[in-house]
């Protein structure tokens, strides 16, 4: 049980806000991944709204921190939480996948202020973010790098090779969270090409490795808001956490990795969510 | 500065490449370089000797050397992501797709040792199909520069131009071309090397000397050849092929697969709005063992096979 985090009210109610407008997303495009969306909702909230030194009036800041999206399929939230927080116009949500809306099914860079990289291939977040995170510390700049992997995604040996590199360099300004839901888009995780034991991986590739619970807001904000200065190691961040949380007949159903909502399904998650 | 290797009058591009880097890292902060356990082969230990923090060295990562080469440019800099051009480009595509040319970041990848400067080491270290699968990529602009001048050029305009470039760069010795004096190099502009009516061979890398060689046997028989230097194959000169097309026959020439590279190129411009014959010279496919220069005689990539191509193309012609 972690101490009350002055920020975790807030970013308790953006999170339940940006579930209600991801899942509104899934409902209108007919389509979409809401069983990441929803694991993953928790994460973003705390970061967007507790830890990230972002401007949405200046998103090109040269000083701000960096967010990647590597799982990129999970746009539900993440255009939410670029909605919620500034960076796009709420009602663009509306235009979520429909035909020539700026929110394509996965981010892109050049269309939507607040996303670093075009993501969508999964293995792709961590080599770029370590990219930043290597100019960072080129220009003895304070600004964060924080990139979001899916747990499956680890199975892409781009990530291994990014590990390699960052653990070898010592990026302490570079933090990576594993959304560690145990479900990938065809069965659990450790049916299909096992990752445990995760937390020894990642130390074994010269990471620092912190585990916690991913819908915990306080213990989350502690962790995003802990100074990276008394660190020489990059970050692991296993946040155990679960497909679909926040809806009953979603949560921990590998069936929404991606699907569409009847509107009786939408009503009764929303009802959940509160 | 190291001496640089000359063979008869021929010299290998890499080392302008790193003494064009260093010049332009001495008054650009931002420029820092990226490879893959290719320091020596990318001839940068002098840049890594002068700028030892902006030399990012990966190891044998290729999807790891591209993604940090787009996060470094995300973090301002302008990255020259160096190695060699068949691991670079295959290994790592799908980087160079989604997170260079489609996310348009500011990243110079340099494809060493193309075409078939490894030749003995046989198709895995070939480069002959960078042309085809990046050519397909928009926003990414390619290059084969064809000798010391042009590849000096081809790196500062890479600098000094915001977005995704693929600079093709041989180690295969090539000579100095002789160009009019005040010659500019424009990305996106084919070079006129010599003018011609009969005919019209366009070329770019290592091919260009030998092209400008086959004009002259072919001047000697009576035939006035144009050779046109394509260096850009993206964005490409498409009046530059017309004006070609307007001597009847073209025969492109490259260090590359027949299938979807310089020659592809063309032929999409010619069949599409001017058309005339054409000849398409490069390689058939996975090839044998070899010397570069063997590879290059056995599949007519010579002065002399250029020459008896365009006979060819140019009897053919007056036949019909």
């Amino acid at each position: 049980m972690s101490t009350s985090h002055p920020l975790a009210e807030l970013t308790r109610a953006k999170a339940r806000q940006i579930r209600r407008r991801a899942l509104g997303m899934v409902y209108r495009a007919k389509q979409g991944h809401p069983g990441g969306d929803m694991s993953v909702a928790d994460i973003l909230a705390t970061l967007y709204f507790g830890a990230l030194r972002v401007d949405p009036a200046n998103p090109n800041d040269p000083k701000r921190d960096r967010f990647i999206l590597s799982k990129g399929h999970c746009t539900g939230a993440l255009y939410a939480t670029l909605a919620e927080r500034g960076f796009i116009p709420i009602e663009s949500l509306d235009t979520y996948m429909q035909p020539l809306s700026l929110l394509n099914g996965h981010p892109n860079r050049n269309y939507t202020p607040g996303v670093e990289t075009n993501t969508g291939p999964l293995g792709h977040g961590v080599p770029v973010a370590i990219g930043v995170a290597i100019a960072g510390q080129i220009d003895r700049a304070d600004y964060r790098v924080f990139v979001v992997v899916g747990d499956g995604e680890l199975q892409e040996g781009s990530n291994w090779e990014a590990a390699l590199t960052a653990g070898h360099r010592g990026l302490a300004n570079l933090t990576l969270i594993i959304d560690r839901n145990g479900l990938q888009q065809g069965a659990r995780t450790e049916d299909t090409a096992k990752l445990e034991p995760l937390a020894d991986k990642w130390r074994a590739f010269g990471w620092d490795v912190v585990e916690v619970d991913g819908h915990d807001h306080d213990a989350l904000l502690a962790i995003f808001t802990a100074p990276a200065g008394g660190r020489s190691k990059p970050l692991c961040v296993i946040a155990h956490t679960h497909k679909g949380q926040g809806v009953s007949f979603m949560r921990d159903q590998v069936f929404w990795h991606h699907g569409a909502l009847s509107q009786s399904q939408y009503e009764l998650a929303l009802q959940e969510i509160g | 500065m190291s001496a640089e290797t000359a063979i008869c009058g021929r010299y290998d591009c890499r080392e302008t490449f790193a003494k064009t880097l260093e010049a332009l890292a001495e008054t650009d902060e931002r420029i820092v370089a990226v490879v893959n356990d290719s320091v020596g082969s990318s001839k940068l230990v002098g840049f890594q000797k002068r700028f030892p923090d902006r030399l990012i060295n990966v190891g044998i990562a290729e999807q790891t050397m591209v993604g940090v080469g787009a996060g470094l440019a995300n973090g301002g800099k302008t990255p020259f992501v160096s190695a060699a051009a068949c691991f670079l480009t295959a290994r790592a595509l799908e980087q160079i797709k989604a997170d260079v040319a489609y996310t348009k970041t500011n990243v110079k990848l340099c494809g060493m040792s193309s075409g078939v400067a490894y030749g003995e080491l046989g198709p895995t270290h070939h480069s002959i199909e960078d042309f085809a699968w990046l050519r397909l990529l928009p926003n990414l602009t390619i290059i084969a520069p064809s000798d010391r001048w042009e590849t000096a050029e081809a790196i500062k305009a890479a600098a000094a131009t915001e977005g995704p470039f693929f600079l093709r760069l041989s180690r295969m010795p090539v000579p100095d071309l002789k160009r009019p004096a005040g010659a500019t190099f424009r990305v996106g502009a084919a070079e006129t090397l010599r003018d011609g009516r009969d005919a019209a061979i366009i070329a770019n890398g290592v091919m260009v000397s030998r092209a400008l060689e086959a004009a002259e046997q072919l001047a000697a028989s009576g035939l006035n050849v144009r050779v046109v230097n394509m260096a850009s194959i993206a964005p490409l000169d498409v009046e530059a092929i017309g004006a070609a097309a307007a001597t009847g026959a073209i025969v492109t020439v490259e260090e590359h697969s027949v299938r979807g590279g310089l020659g592809g190129a063309v032929a999409e411009v010619i069949a599409t709005s001017c058309p005339c014959r054409v000849r398409i010279l490069g390689f058939p496919g996975f090839l044998p063992t070899g010397s570069p220069e063997f590879l290059l005689e056995r599949f007519g990539l010579t002065a002399t096979g250029i020459a008896a191509a365009v006979r060819e193309i140019v009897g053919a012609r007056k036949a019909a």
